[in-house]
Order: C-alpha cells, then sequence, then structure tokens
C-alpha cells in the first residue's frame, strides 16, 4: 500500500494526456488550473455552490473543486477550452455570444459546459424537479424556460445575465433538435449517451482488493 | 477495505467528503475510492423490490424508468437536491452518511460536540433557525441534510453493507442513532463498514406518491421541511400511508404516529390536519425555528391533500 502522499498521474483533458505528480489532496480544478495552465475553468467558491468550475467527466458536468484529480484518471476530461470543434464553435458557445449570454464573463465557461450537458441530459429522458409527469411514458418535458432554470440552477451568474442564459441554451438545445422531444417522446434513449461513449466498464476492478486507496 | 484503520474514508463522489476536507473537518490518513467498484447497477430484487448499488450516482437514480415508475417519490427527492453538477457525482451510500451542514460544525474553530465531543453546542443558544425541531437532545439540535433519504424511509429501504467480518443489513430507521449524549456516533454501521446496496421493497402504495421540499430559495437550496408521502385510499378511506419528514430532526424522520391516526380514517384535511398534530406534539422548537412545526403542519396537509386528489382521479 502506498504510503507517499503524492502520486504521478496521468489526466486525460481535452483529448489530451498530460502526465503529472500531485498531492492526493489537489483537486481537479487545482490541477487544471495551476498545473495545466488550464485557466478556462474558473474558481469561484471552491465549495461546490456556485458551478464556475463546471467541467465534464466522461461526458457528464461535474463540479471541479469537490473533485480530486487523482480520481479523475481514466476519465475523459473536457474543459471550456476543449468543446469547440476546432475553430468553430460549439452551438451553446454561439448561442452564448450571439445572445449575449454573459457580462462579466467569469461564470460562463462553467454555464458554458454546463449547457452542453443539460442538453445531452435532457436529450436522454432525464427528468428534472421542474418536470411535472416524472413517468419514462411521458417522455422528455418541452425544455421550456422554467425547465432550463431549473437545470442549470447549479450554475450561479453574479451579474444576473440569467434572461440571456436562458435564451442561449434554448436556441442551443433547438439547434440540438429538442424542439421534436415532446412529440417523439417515447423514442427518446433512457440512458445517458455521455456514459455509454466511454468505456468505464473495462476500469472496473473484479475484485474489491482492487479498489483505488490513496494516502492523504 | 478500511483495513480497521479509524482515519481511512471512503470516498464516493466526495461532494461532501472533499468539501470537509478543505476546512478540516474531515483529515483522513488514507483514501479508498468505492466509485470504481462494481456497486453501480439498478436491479430487481428477489421480492420484486428493486436493489441500489452503493455507487450509483444520484443523477442515475432519478433517471431510472422503474425509480420514476413506482416510486415516484425518490425520483422527486433525488431531483430536489444539490444541482445537475452534484448529482452526477454523488452515490447513494455518500447521501446518506453526509454530515449535518450545521454552521458551528463546518468551522472547526467553533466548539461543536458533534466534531469535538465534550465540547458543547453553541447552536443551542445561538444560530439554528434551521435546526432540529424533533429527536434533539441538549448535546446537539444539528439536522441531517439528505432529501433522499427521506423518500427512501418513506419506502422502507434497507440498507446493506459489507465489513471484513462479512455482510450485514439495516433497515434505514435502524440505519441513524438517536442524538442522546454522542451525537458524534451518528450511525449503527459498524466501524469501517463498506455500504453496497439500498434495496427498496416491493410498495404498491409508492406508484401515488411524492416529495415536496420547502427551501430559502427556489432551487439549490438545503431544505428547511420537506415531506415524503405515498398514499393509497380505497373508498375514500386511508388504506396505506408513508409519510417521512426532512430537515427537522438528526435524521430523516419517520411520521409513524401520524400514519396510525391516518390509517383507516376518512381522507380529509381534517384527518390529514390531526395526523400531523398527532407527530408534532412531539416537536422540542428552539427559539427562533418554531416556525417549523407550523410549516411542517401546512406541508403534510398541502401533500395529502394532492395525493387524495390523485388518488381519486
Ligand atoms: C452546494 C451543495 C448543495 C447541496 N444540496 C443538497 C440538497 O439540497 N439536498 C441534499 O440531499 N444534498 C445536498 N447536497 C449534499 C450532497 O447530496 C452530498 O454531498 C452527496 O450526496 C454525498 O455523496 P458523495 O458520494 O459525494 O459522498 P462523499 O462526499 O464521497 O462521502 C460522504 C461520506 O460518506 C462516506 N461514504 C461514501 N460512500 C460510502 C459507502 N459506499 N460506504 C460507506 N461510506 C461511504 C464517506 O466516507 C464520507 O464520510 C449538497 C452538496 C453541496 C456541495
Ligand atoms: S447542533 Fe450539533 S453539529 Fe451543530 S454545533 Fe451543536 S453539536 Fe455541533
Ligand atoms: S468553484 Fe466549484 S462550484 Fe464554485
Ligand atoms: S457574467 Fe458575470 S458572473 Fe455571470
Amino acid at each position: 500500500m502506498a504510503s507517499s502522499t503524492s502520486s504521478d498521474l496521468t489526466l486525460s483533458v481535452n483529448g489530451e494526456k498530460y502526465t503529472l505528480t500531485v498531492d492526493h489532496r489537489t483537486t481537479l480544478l487545482d490541477a487544471l488550473r495551476e498545473r495545466l495552465d488550464l485557466t478556462g475553468t474558473k474558481k469561484g467558491c471552491d465549495q461546490g455552490q456556485c458551478g464556475a468550475c463546471t467541467v465534464l467527466v466522461d461526458g457528464r458536468r461535474s463540479v471541479a473543486c469537490l473533485q480530486l484529480a487523482v480520481a479523475a484518471e481514466g476519465h475523459e476530461i473536457t474543459t471550456v477550452e476543449g468543446v469547440a470543434d476546432g475553430d468553430r464553435l460549439h452551438p451553446v458557445q454561439q448561442a452564448f455570444l450571439d445572445l449575449d449570454g454573459f457580462q462579466c464573463g467569469y461564470c460562463t465557461p462553467g454555464q458554458i459546459c454546463s449547457a452542453v450537458a443539460v442538453i445531452e441530459e435532457h436529450a436522454a429522458g432525464w427528468p428534472s424537479a421542474a418536470t411535472a409527469d416524472l413517468r419514462p411514458e411521458a417522455g422528455p418535458p418541452p425544455l421550456t424556460p422554467e425547465e432550463i432554470r431549473e437545470r442549470m440552477s447549479g450554475n450561479l451568474c453574479r451579474c444576473g445575465a440569467y434572461v440571456s442564459i436562458v435564451q442561449a441554451v434554448a436556441r442551443a438545445a433547438e439547434a440540438n433538435g429538442a424542439a421534436a422531444w415532446g412529440s417523439s417522446a417515447t423514442t427518446a434513449p433512457m440512458t445517458s449517451p455521455a456514459r455509454s461513449r466511454c468505456s468505464t466498464a473495462t476500469r472496473t476492478p473484479a475484485s474489491w482488493a482492487a479498489a483505488r486507496t490513496w494516502s492523504t | 477495505m478500511l483495513d480497521g484503520d479509524p482515519d481511512a474514508r471512503f470516498l464516493g463522489g466526495g461532494t461532501n467528503l472533499v468539501d470537509l476536507m478543505k476546512t478540516g473537518v474531515e483529515r483522513p490518513a488514507r483514501l479508498v475510492d468505492v466509485r470504481e467498484l462494481p456497486l453501480n447497477r439498478v436491479e430487481s430484487a428477489p421480492d420484486g423490490g428493486l436493489r441500489i448499488g452503493a455507487t450509483v450516482t444520484n443523477s442515475d437514480l432519478a433517471a431510472h424508468p422503474e425509480v420514476r415508475r413506482r416510486y415516484p417519490v425518490l425520483a422527486q427527492a433525488v431531483l430536489a437536491g444539490a444541482s445537475g453538477q452534484l448529482r452526477n457525482m454523488a452515490t447513494v451510500g455518500g447521501n446518506l452518511l453526509q454530515r449535518t451542514r450545521c454552521g458551528y460544525f463546518t468551522d472547526v474553530d467553533s466548539p461543536c460536540n458533534k466534531r469535538v465531543p465534550g465540547s458543547g453546542c453553541p447552536a443551542l443558544t445561538g444560530e439554528h433557525h434551521n435546526h432540529a425541531i424533533l429527536g434533539a437532545s441538549g448535546h446537539c439540535v444539528a439536522t441531517h441534510p439528505s432529501d433522499m433519504g427521506v423518500a427512501l424511509t418513506a419506502l422502507d429501504a434497507r440498507v446493506s453493507y459489507e465489513t471484513a467480518d462479512g455482510p450485514g443489513e439495516l433497515p434505514i430507521a435502524d440505519l441513524y442513532l438517536p442524538v442522546g449524549e454522542t451525537p458524534h456516533r451518528e450511525t449503527a454501521l459498524p466501524q469501517g463498514a463498506l455500504i453496497t446496496a439500498v434495496t427498496l421493497p416491493p410498495a404498491p402504495t409508492a406508484a401515488n406518491s411524492r416529495y415536496r421540499k420547502v427551501r430559502e430559495r427556489a432551487s439549490y437550496a438545503f431544505a428547511i421541511g420537506s415531506v415524503a408521502a405515498a398514499l393509497d385510499l380505497r373508498d375514500g378511506v386511508v388504506h396505506d400511508v408513508r409519510l417521512a419528514f426532512g430537515a427537522v430532526a438528526s435524521r430523516p424522520w419517520r411520521a409513524f404516529a401520524a400514519e396510525r391516526v391516518l390509517t383507516g380514517a376518512p381522507a380529509g384535511a381534517d384527518t390529514f390536519a390531526a395526523a400531523a398534530d398527532a407527530e408534532l406534539t412531539a416537536a422540542r422548537p428552539l427559539p427562533r425555528n418554531g416556525y417549523k412545526v407550523t410549516l411542517m403542519r401546512n406541508l403534510v396537509v398541502a401533500v395529502l391533500s394532492e395525493l387524495a386528489e390523485e388518488a381519486a382521479r
């Protein structure tokens, strides 16, 4: 059992592999910003309360400030620097630009990563606290402003740019075909496409003794 | 798996543990990552219930078709908690064992019987507007913050765990210990036990169920009071009912006294209010959280009335 309180690890961020040595207590957020110089991901509260540090882990939005870097090894991380397709902005980015979905911009990288995932979660049929009929047969609810507000509620904006943020998310979702979801409900996949794209299963240890352990 | 090391901790999503490590409330010497363990399935149980693996994320639980269809109160409770990001990270096991949000507990410079046994409880005379009204003691008046746990309590969930000596199981009603003089001892789990699953028995009553949470902003905040309820009416009479309260006690609070009043009684606002009162006579509010008694009474009547309406449809 390793008793050292630091480890060498390889993080896979935006399709690139980075090898670094970290203290086991280092968060993914600090590793990204301070070690890998990927400063697009912002630190607001550092307590999981504001969403400024939102990144995608295997396609799922997570707060990087409450994720340990060591626990992120083996997972595919996407930050705001990685959501565009080369020079082509992601539809969410484009919509934030077109509709002024920001003022100072500090919360924006987190809003964008969160919105990218919100659109996928909705397309996968995930309900929210604003969804009236939870039965899977009812299908994904229309992505109303109320639904968007609830789903984006983990991302705070001190500038209060919420009105245009909601509009931007709605437009990007439409571009992704969300308008059709209300009608073709029951054919929507019920599991997250994000999770199925990655191969976490192959890394699941066969025996419990194989659980990853770190000294802190 | 913790090798008997009292300073080792299981790491689930880390959304509570990492937070507490930053403030110094938790200082584990070793972390064991449970998220990679093969405990992330939701499966049918032999008795027709549902077995939920301990590392299933809150998001996957709330999105699961069987949970939404057969136990809507559970899906609603999970969706009422935290944010999309946090629910993607948080696990079922970690959610049950998350610590209180009492501000004195999270501030290591302050005394707190739960964090440092015997050091005192500043909440008794200090900030306690969101503290317990039921089942507390003069040693600690903190609440358990989980929404999910309230629904699991209403549903009579069983908690499975594994220790070096083999597996074990606890009804969720016995998972959390009474506060008494030992608020630092929170659960009946053996030292070092790994929660492996939570099993829901079949509950036809749960088909008509709901979770209602009151908080200080529209979304993304802890409850100041919540109700998980399931109601089965036959000819306007309560045939079966499940009722649990959140944010009022050191654990999700099963309202057995209220259930006794309700069972066999005609559905209606009067019955519902009498049931709420039967439970809340045991309430011992603090100087600045008496509002919770009224809040819970109104919440019980509102939620049961809605369910009665649904049942009549
Ligand atoms: C900003 C914010 C808002 C929140 N709002 C809400 C809310 O409104 N409602 C709500 O209910 N919750 C809320 N939460 C709390 C959140 O739901 C919990 O932090 C989360 O469920 C804990 O799960 P986890 O897997 O991240 O646990 P971790 O942080 O990984 O672990 C928590 C504890 O459980 C132990 N543990 C974890 N897994 C196991 C296991 N399998 N066996 C034994 N022990 C285990 C750990 O050792 C640790 O002691 C909020 C959290 C934050 C940060
Ligand atoms: S209420 Fe409990 S957790 Fe809060 S200060 Fe008192 S002893 Fe500590
Ligand atoms: S910095 Fe992570 S949520 Fe605020
Ligand atoms: S744009 Fe300034 S914080 Fe959101």
